[in-house]
């Protein structure tokens, strides 16, 4: 069964990020990546996404496409990243999720099955 | 033939103590809930006629079991490819490839349906709770697998508490919209999205292992907890108590002890439950006017439920440090077990809320903490606590906070201030029975002279 699960930074999160000495933000990555290489062999496609100053929006609901610089949300918790998972079932992946030591949120959601 | 009565009697008998099992059961044949619970209904409506001429049997809930699981394969077999496309609801390893053999299908087949009232050969008597005996099942209880299923924490927790009365009790949707005070259609609404997520986001239909089970037992005792104060004090609406949820509870924490007889905890819940209800008959008087608990006729309390929960307890304390709902049960049994509200053991209360507070910091523990202390070290460093409490804000909108104040403050004398804080109560209860009691109290502040 496949996943995808979308990891959500606060701002309280990137502030903590930011305000890291060098040391203990080489200690955070080493938790990500060992984390990473844990789950290897379940973890399919995924990226961690560049800062929400890079995005840009298209908004296709009126008359014409309005183009905005920015996330689709303006709001406090912003997609970072994503990433595909294939586990057995919901407890699985709550289980993978549970020991993750990144952003504070991580949305935890199946891709739609194919009907046709 | 066999009277009719007799056997609307057995049904209702049957679907008490068989509903959850007969489902379980089938839900594991079916591979989704709605064919189970389709298969189920069917099978107690075909129990009404085939009892009438057959006879009642000997084992009414292998009976059912048998024809709904049949009923289940049938509609598996003939939507076979249309339900290949959907999830599986259980892991293939739990299936055992008998449940598909031809045999399944053969004995009645012919006579129609229904089946008559020994289960068919090849079909063992898999629905009777044959607990203890080695059964057609490696699992624990096909009921214990339907019971985290609905309490799983990936569902909204009111989705949770209407699953379990639908699929672990068998309460009709129109019911439980009624308990809640909803419409049936937005609690049929409510009841579809929980089942599509269950399917869609593969929620598994399984007992948790060891690793999960404390966090995933303790969502389970939250969902029966909360149905039975749902059903001991309704958050609103007329009447005080709403018996069907407060049955309902108690029967699923009985179920549950009797699937997990070794957890402390669920005997702590069961106890916890047993001594609440037990003064269910007092809590009110003839005009359904809400009694304290020293106005209550102690004489009409339950006191075999009283006593079964006091053994729960005792074996419960021991072996280790008690869990939550232990120490909720030993407080609550302590208020009961006193021949008079004077001769509470306060100091032993207040003890077992300390400990209490500590392995669960909840501000509402420590409000009803502050009731013990008051009794122990006096309504003065009693109201001090429940202003810090106020302070602290967390319990905004709880109207025992400003309750349990303005008594504090009766105490005291300080009448005036009595009376500001049993009006806040009053704006914040729903509950019409206690919001006469808060009326009731507030007016005796204003006619005057204190009142013991």
């Amino acid at each position: 069964m496949k996943y995808v699960l979308m990891f959500v930074e606060t701002e309280e999160f990137a502030e903590r990020f930011r305000t890291m000495s060098p040391a203990e933000r080489g200690q955070a990555f080493a938790r990500v990546d060992r984390w990473l290489a844990e789950y290897a062999d379940k973890i399919g496609n995924g990226a961690k996404l560049a800062s929400p100053e890079t995005a840009t929006t298209v908004r296709l609901d009126g008359a014409e496409p309005i183009i905005t610089d920015g996330p689709f949300v303006e709001g406090k918790e912003i997609v970072s990243g994503f990433l595909e998972i294939e586990v057995a079932d919901l407890d699985e992946a709550l289980r993978m999720v549970r020991d993750w030591p990144g952003c504070p949120i991580v949305e935890i959601r199946p891709p739609e099955a194919m009907e046709r | 033939m066999t009277d009719p009565s007799d056997v609307r009697t057995a049904v209702a008998d049957a679907h008490r103590r068989g509903w959850a099992l007969a489902l379980a059961a089938t839900a594991r044949v079916a591979r989704d809930l709605d064919l189970a619970e389709e298969c189920v209904q069917e099978a107690y409506a075909a129990a009404l006629v085939s009892w009438v001429r057959d006879g009642i049997p000997k084992t009414p809930v292998a009976w059912l079991t048998t024809i709904a699981k049949r009923r289940a394969m049938d509609a598996v077999r003939r939507e076979q490819v249309f339900r290949s496309k959907l999830p599986l609801l259980v892991e293939s390893e739990a299936m055992e490839p008998e449940e598909f053999a031809p045999e399944e299908f053969a004995a009645n087949e012919m006579a129609g349906e229904p089946a008559p009232h020994q289960p068919a050969a090849g079909e063992p008597a898999a629905g009777e709770p044959a607990l203890g005996e080695p059964g057609d099942d490696v699992v624990p209880d096909e009921r214990l697998r339907l019971i985290f299923l609905c309490c799983h924490p990936a569902l909204a927790q009111d989705a949770q508490m209407a699953l379990t009365l639908r699929l672990v009790c068998g309460v009709s949707t129109r019911d439980i919209a009624r308990t809640f005070l909803l419409s049936e259609p937005t609690m049929a609404a409510r009841m579809t999205r929980a089942k599509k997520k269950i399917t869609a986001a593969r929620i598994p239909y399984r007992v948790p292992g060891a690793a999960e089970l404390p966090d995933r037992l303790s969502a389970v005792l939250g969902v029966i907890h909360l149905l039975f104060t749902t059903g001991h004090t309704a958050p609103s609406g007329a009447a005080l108590v709403r018996s069907d949820l407060v049955d309902q509870a108690l029967h699923l924490a009985r179920m549950l002890r009797e699937l997990m007889p070794d957890e402390r905890e669920v005997w702590g819940l069961l106890a916890l439950l047993l001594v609440t209800d037990a003064r269910r008959a007092t809590r009110v008087d003839t005009q359904g006017r809400l009694l304290r608990l020293e106005e209550q006729d102690r004489s009409r309390w339950d006191r075999a439920a009283i006593a079964e929960a006091h053994d729960l307890i005792v074996d419960g304390l021991r072996g280790g440090r008690p869990g939550r709902y232990v120490l909720q049960a030993a407080i609550a049994s302590l208020y009961a077990e006193a021949p008079a509200y004077e001769q509470t053991d306060w100091p032993q209360i207040l003890t077992l809320y300390d400990e209490l507070l500590r392995i669960w910091p909840s501000p509402v523990v420590a409000l009803n903490r502050t009731v013990a202390m008051a009794r122990v070290h006096g309504p003065m460093r009693a109201l001090a606590e429940v202003e810090e409490l106020e302070r602290a804000g967390q319990l905004a909108g709880y109207h025992y906070l400003p309750a349990v104040k303005a008594d504090l403050l009766r105490r005291l004398g300080r009448t005036n201030d009595a009376a500001l804080a049993y009006r806040q109560a009053l704006e914040l209860a729903q509950n019409d029975a206690e919001r006469d009691f808060l009326a009731a109290r507030l007016a005796e502040r204003l006619a005057g002279p204190d009142h013991p």
